[in-house]
Parts: structure tokens; sequence; C-alpha cells
């Protein structure tokens, strides 16, 4: 039940993260969602998008270092305490979180959270015992594009 | 401006023998050297490539017969190959940074020690230092010649020393400022960093009894002179050696400061097209070569030192019969001095290596703001060393940085770019750039 989230590292540069997005929009690539994370000296943008092989490859071909990364995505009504209620239960299990995103569905309805755990596998199964709607890609890029 | 003046002095009469007695000195006493390094193997085996017998070398006429020495050599004879005396019979060993990670040792016997103090004794009395005056030393001590090079120097004049050694410069300017010293001795760069002080902290001209300067360890320019003359109101003199030819003392200015003197009657100085290998005109620049004439622990035959300088025979006004050497201006290696540290490309290369396994694209570039060297390695990403976890990447950048400080004893800074973004080279690759200001 993990996803794919094609990551890229962007050197200190004007106009990089420009000319990587415009490469995606050119080839008619949707990004579903993205975060940066930024240092003093570089950055990492983490995509998800639909068409993450295509992707790679595209950006690749233009000397961007990219790849792909497992990540967890969890569906939660868009209210207090969603977020909250996934770190306790992952926080029981002794599950730490590297980084994580969010998009909103609907606003005041769903949100996707995006994690990316230090134990993946602890974290899928800590969270499927919560009974918490885990997403597949299938389910992610249909929530995407409803 | 400084308002001190240097009269002209000079330390030993070695320095003013005419040209024709200075020749049949260096004769016989290149004749004695070459007898001297049969003692070791490796002059043994060059001698006998070459076909040359020690007998056969009776003149300077003879000295192009022989064969060069390098620091690939002294590498690979390292520690103490080159050593022509008995261990018993060294009073000190100093070394020198080398491309590996360990440095180039050197030695020398009392006699060496004497020789070694006597000729700083002449740069230092060519540039202003008296018996009475105070020398403060802000050169680092230990295996770099610099320090105490400099320190038996002033001592043998009969000045005192302050051994302050490098760094630390508000103390520096304590010491300065509360022993009233005559004299510095650094970096020029170093100077730089005092001089920046003494200005922000609205530390009064007079308060200083600084008088003047020698400078050393690194190549620097005129600019720069006429920065820290007028910045502290001293007069700087240039000064010039290697520990692979005996340490500081090789060369230095006179009150006229045209040239730096070299003290011929102890090294004979060829200046050669680092191509050919052949000499260039007097006046061409080219690489300067040294062979020691009275050096007893570590003799050398031709030492290619890869300075880029070049050479006046014309007669200076101070009475010096030695041939002058200009500033160096440059490397016929890719040898950079950064903080007054030798640093080789493939050093970075080598702490690269030690982090990935691979050799990776790289690039050097050196730049002095703020009046400090400040040396940046880009190093280009692969797949294999991307990871999206940001502490993973600042992990990695730490290593690489570790390892650098490891082997050049530098803090340099790490940036990481992307793949292919650094310029690709047919033969020999561009590795550094280097923004500072040149000689």
């Amino acid at each position: 039940m993990k996803l794919k989230q094609l990551s890229v590292f962007l050197e200190n540069k004007p106009g990089r993260l420009r000319e990587l997005c415009g490469l995606l929009a050119e080839n008619g690539i949707n990004i579903i969602t993205l975060s940066l994370a930024d240092t003093e000296q570089f950055g990492i943008l983490r995509l998800i998008v639909k068409d993450y092989d295509q992707a790679k490859k595209l950006l690749e071909a233009k000397g961007f270092v990219a790849k792909l990364t497992d990540v967890i995505a969890v569906e939660v009504n868009d209210q207090p305490g969603g977020l909250s209620e996934i770190l306790a239960i992952e926080e029981a299990s002794g599950i730490s979180v590297e980084y994580m995103y969010a998009f909103v569905i609907k606003s005041g309805e769903k949100a996707v959270l995006l994690f990316r755990f230090d134990d993946m596998d602890k974290a899928v199964a800590a969270l499927r015992q919560a009974h918490l709607p885990i997403l597949d890609s299938v389910e992610l890029y249909q929530r995407a594009e409803a | 401006m400084s308002t001190f003046v240097v009269e002209n002095r000079i330390w030993d009469q070695a320095e003013t023998l005419p040209r024709g007695e200075l020749a049949a000195l260096q004769g016989a006493k290149l004749a004695e050297t070459v007898e001297r390094v049969q003692r070791i193997p490796f002059y043994q085996r060059k001698f006998a490539e070459a076909g040359i017998s020690p007998g056969q070398i009776k003149s300077v006429d003879d000295l192009q017969r022989l064969p060069f020495t390098t620091k690939a050599d002294l590498r690979e004879e390292y520690p103490l190959g080159m050593l022509a005396v008995d261990r018993a019979d060294v009073a000190r060993y100093h070394g020198s940074s080398g491309t590996t990670g360990k440095p180039t040792m050197v030695a020398y016997t009392r006699n060496d020690l004497n020789t070694w103090a006597n000729l700083c004794a002449r740069f230092l009395t060519g540039g202003g230092l008296l018996p009475e005056h105070s020398v403060q030393i802000a050169f680092g001590y230990g295996l770099f010649t610099g320090g105490f090079g400099l320190h038996y120097g002033v001592e043998h004049v009969g000045a005192s020393v302050i051994p302050a050694a490098a760094g630390n410069t508000p103390k520096q300017i304590m010491l300065m400022l509360d022993m009233q010293v005559d004299a510095l001795v650094c970096t020029p760069s170093y100077a730089l960093n005092i001089s920046e002080f003494i200005i922000q902290n609205d530390i009064p001209r007079n308060a200083l009894n600084l008088k003047y300067a020698h400078f050393g360890g690194e190549p620097w320019t005129e600019d720069m002179r006429t920065r820290i003359e007028d910045e502290l109101g001293i007069l700087c003199f240039n000064n010039y050696g290697l520990s692979e030819v005996i340490g500081p003392g090789v060369s230095g200015e006179c009150a006229v400061r045209d040239g730096m003197h070299i003290s011929e009657d102890a090294f004979m100085v060829e200046c050669i097209n680092p191509e050919t290998l052949e000499p260039v005109a007097p006046g061409e620049e080219g690489e300067l070569v040294f062979t020691s004439l009275c050096k007893e622990a570590m003799p050398i035959i031709r030492y290619r030192t890869r300075d880029i300088a070049s050479l006046n025979p014309e007669p200076c006004a101070c009475g010096r019969t030695s041939v002058r050497m200009s500033r160096v201006t440059g490397r016929s290696d890719d040898m950079l001095i950064i903080k007054g540290v030798n640093v080789y490309p493939s050093q970075i290369e080598q702490a690269l290596l030690r982090v990935e396994g691979t050799a990776p694209h790289y690039r050097i570039e050196v730049d002095r703001p703020d009046r400090k060297d400040v040396a940046t390695v880009k190093v280009e990403m692969t797949e294999d060393r991307f990871s999206p976890s940001v502490k993973e990447m600042q992990e990695l950048k730490d290593k690489i940085d570790r390892a650098i400080q490891g082997i050049t004893g530098l803090r340099m800074n790490i940036e990481l770019v992307s793949p292919n973004s650094l310029e690709r080279f047919v033969g020999k690759a561009q590795r550094v750039i280097d923004h500072r200001e040149k000689g």
C-alpha cells in the first residue's frame, strides 16, 4: 500500500524549479501535490505525479537527479484532529515521521496526508490495525482527479 | 604610508662576492654536494641512469648535466630516503604538506640549522632588522618551516623574538601594543586580517610601534603590499623559501625592494621552461629549480619547485651581487595555497573517493572575500549519492567536509550541484577556479 514519490535534487541556482515545472507542464504531467525541503545550499523537491516513471525519465534527460521513494497516503477528514490521531498511533508504535505533507481534496470534507516514516512497513501495519484508510495509487489518483 | 625608513644594510660578505669568485665557490661546493648525495640510493640510481660519475662534476657549467629531483621523488622516498647523514646526526626535522596526507619530511644537521639561521638573518637584515628590535612571529610553529626558520634567523641577528605563533588575532594585537613590537612576521593574508582588526577596533595607528613586516609562505601582490603599507603605516618585505630546499631564507628583498636576492653561495638557481626543461632567457618567466650547495642532512639536486617566477641578473643598487627573483606569479602544477596551506586538487579527489568509492566530478573555487581565503568544493550529485532525506544529504556533506579536512587540514565549503553541471574537459581537467588577485 505504498505509493511512489518522485524526489528531485535541486541545487541552489535561480530558475531550476521553474525549469522543472515547465518540463512537466510541456509533457502534460500534472502535479497532484508537492513539497519542497530546502537547506542553505540545496533543495529536495518531493512530487506526487501519476506518470512518475515518465516524469523521472524526462527530468533525468535534462540533468536532474531523481529518485523514487515510497510514501504512505492516508485519507482523513478535513477537520481538527485528523493528523494528530495518526501521529499518536505511530508514536505508540515507536515510529518517527521523516517528513510529511498534505493536500485537501475538497475543503471541509477530505484531506490526504502523505508520510515518510523511518519504518514504512511497521507504519503501514500500525495504521491498518487502527483501521485508518490508507490509499493505494489508484485511489489517490481518483481522489485527485475528482 | 610608512614614515619608517630602512637603511641599506648587508649581513655578511658572501652577499657581495664578485660574480667570478661566486662562480668558483659554487663550482667547488657543487662538486662537494654531488659527492655527498652519493650516500643516497635515490641519487646513486639517478646518476647511474644519466650515466654520470660524481667526479665529472667540477664547475657550475656542469650543473645542467645533473638529473632533476621532483616532489614525487621526495614522496616516494618518504620519510627519510633522502637523508645523507646518520639519523644520529640530525638535529631537527620539518615537513611540508603533500598530496597524500603524508608530509614530505626534511632534516637538518646542527650545521644546517646554523646555515639556515644565517640565511634568514640576511634577508631580515636587508629588510630592516636590527639587534635592538623585537619581532612578533605569527607563523605556525611546527612541521612548517616558517615559524622556526624565522625564529632562529631573528635570534641570529641578536634581536628578540615574540613567538606568538599563528592565529588569535586579538591576542596578536594585544602583544603588538603592549610589547611595542617593531616588526611582524606572518603571511601577507594574515597581515590583512590584523590590519582589518586594528581598523575595526579603532586602534590608533600611533599606539603601535610597528615599523616593518616580513611576509612569506604564499604568493601575494604589489596591490596587497600597497594596501597593508597604507593601512598599517609600515614597510613590507617579501621573502621566499620552501622546505625541500631549506625553508625561508632561499631569497628575500633588500631595502631597494626590487626582487628577492637569492643566496647563491648556498643555492644554485635555474629558471626553466617546465615543458622543454630548457633554460629561459633572463627576465623571462619559468619554473625555478634549486640545487643546494651547503646542506648536509638533505642535499638536493636540481629540485623542481613548480614555482613560476623570473630571474634578474642585473646588479642591484644595494651592493649585493646575487641574482634576484621576481615574485612567484603561479605554479607549473595545480598546487593552491589556501590560508598558507599547500593544497593539491588531487587531495580533494582523494577525499571524495574516501566518501563514496568513485571519483566524481568536482571543482574547487577559491576567493578572498573579507580578506580571508575561502575555498568552496562543488561536488556533482549522482543518483547513487542522492537521498530524498535532507538529513542524509547533510550527512553526506558533513562526510565530505570531514574527509577534506582530514587530508588537507582545511575547512572548505561543500556545495552539492546537479549532475553534468560542471564543465567537462578534454585532456587535463581544469579543476580549480582561483578568483584571488594574482601577483
